[in-house]
């Protein structure tokens, strides 16, 4: 129950990119087409999982022990970078096919606030357990692709749209994701 | 370049032609999450200020140390370190505002405005052009955040800075202080700054 309960909240009520505004640069940057947005959820998923992990356990079993948790920050994004080059680099050799398709986006994961933004906050949760963190790390996720997703779809559609010369471009994206957070707004109060 | 890059020009290029949120859209996620009050975008601002510059005269002095094949991990380490200084000091000296600001102290790490400046250009100039570029893209960036967050106070909360002009019961925006408001407070502020921009240029 408690699993549903972290599920439903990180993907619509607590929404990362909608209501939390982590992830806002590859929302905007990738979203021009829901292929690519596809692609980008997926690398998210993948890396923001083992990130949480990994800084889950180094959090635990290194930094709390040897009372240097103020080096949270530091170690939390190296890892994330390191991780990064090795995922990219073990995709490379072991699945081809599935490197063709995250490829492009691995790199860019990096400076994505959205993993390291996971990774410390699955540390404030209730509780915490490994299993937990893993969990709402992969729940975010979802909420994340989902996110993307549907921006990517309203986005595809506007190509064809009438817009007014100063709204083009940026401000029209944002007032989309203004709408389409409003809508996830009506989720409050779900859990 | 050289010293005789216009130093002038140089700092109003942070405010104005490439004004780090309306015009580049760099750093949108502290944009976006903190600043439902003037304060608190003044505040992230500043914290933001505080370490873009620092880590852009550092990169700027070591530069030349530097292998080329690792200088992102490096930039990375710089700010990081810049980070964790801002964090601390604002724990212990004003609490009110690290708890406000909550995760997005840690994440000014993953801020692009940061990277995107130590690499496009504290990297290739001297100590003096990157000093001050740091100064403008993060005025600029201070004064973004402070008017996006002063937007929205006014609209959603009737007040500015906390100073309350409208009756205690009154109906304001509240939409203003929730998400949605952020983006779309930011939407038509983007608008109206590059009409003025235009105006001016």
């Amino acid at each position: 129950m408690e699993y549903i309960i972290i599920l439903i909240a990180a993907v619509f009520v607590n929404n990362i990119v909608l209501s939390q505004f982590l992830g806002i640069c590859p929302f905007f940057g990738v979203s021009s087409k829901v292929s690519t947005s596809v692609g980008m959820s997926g690398a998210v998923l993948f890396v923001m999982t083992i990130a949480t992990m990994v800084t889950y356990l180094l959090h635990q079993y290194v930094l709390v022990p040897a009372g240097l948790d103020y080096l949270r920050t530091i170690t939390f994004i190296m890892v994330i970078a390191a991780l990064v080059q090795m995922v990219e680099i073990i995709l490379k050799k072991v699945s081809p096919p599935l490197y063709q398709a995250l490829g492009v986006f691995l790199p860019l994961i990096t400076t994505n606030c959205a993993v390291l933004g996971v990774a410390i906050l699955a540390l404030g949760l209730e509780n915490v357990s490994l299993l937990k963190a893993v969990f709402f790390a992969i729940a975010n996720s979802i909420g994340f692709s989902l996110a993307l997703i549907i921006f990517a779809s309203i986005r595809e559609h506007l190509e064809l749209a009438d817009i007014p010369e100063g709204m083009k471009g940026v401000p029209i994206n944002l007032l989309i994701a203004g709408l389409l957070s409003l809508a996830f707004l009506g989720f409050t109060g779900l859990v | 370049m050289s010293d005789s890059i216009d130093q002038k020009q140089n700092f109003l290029k942070g405010i104005v032609k490439e004004n780090p949120v309306f015009v580049m859209l760099l750093g949108m996620c502290p944009t976006l999450g903190v600043t439902s009050s003037a304060f608190n975008g003044l505040g992230m601002g500043i914290a933001t200020l505080f370490v873009l510059l620092m880590s852009n005269i550092v990169v700027s002095l070591i530069k030349s140390q530097i292998p080329s094949k690792v200088r992102i991990p490096a930039f990375i380490i710089i700010i990081a370190s810049f980070v964790t200084i801002v964090e601390m000091v604002l724990e212990a000296y004003i609490p009110f505002l690290y708890e406000q600001l909550g995760i997005f102290i840690p994440l000014i790490v993953v801020n692009c405005l940061i990277l995107g400046r130590a690499e496009a250009f504290a990297s290739k100039n001297n100590l003096l052009s990157s000093t001050i570029d740091a100064l403008g893209m993060g005025v600029g960036f201070v004064i973004a955040l402070t008017i996006l967050g002063a937007t929205r106070e006014i609209l959603g909360s009737g007040s500015l800075f906390e100073i309350k002009f409208v009756p205690e019961n009154a109906n304001t925006f509240i939409l203003f202080i929730l998400p949605p408001g952020a983006f779309i407070a930011l939407a038509y502020l983007a608008v109206i700054f590059n009409k003025i921009s235009i105006k001016i240029t």
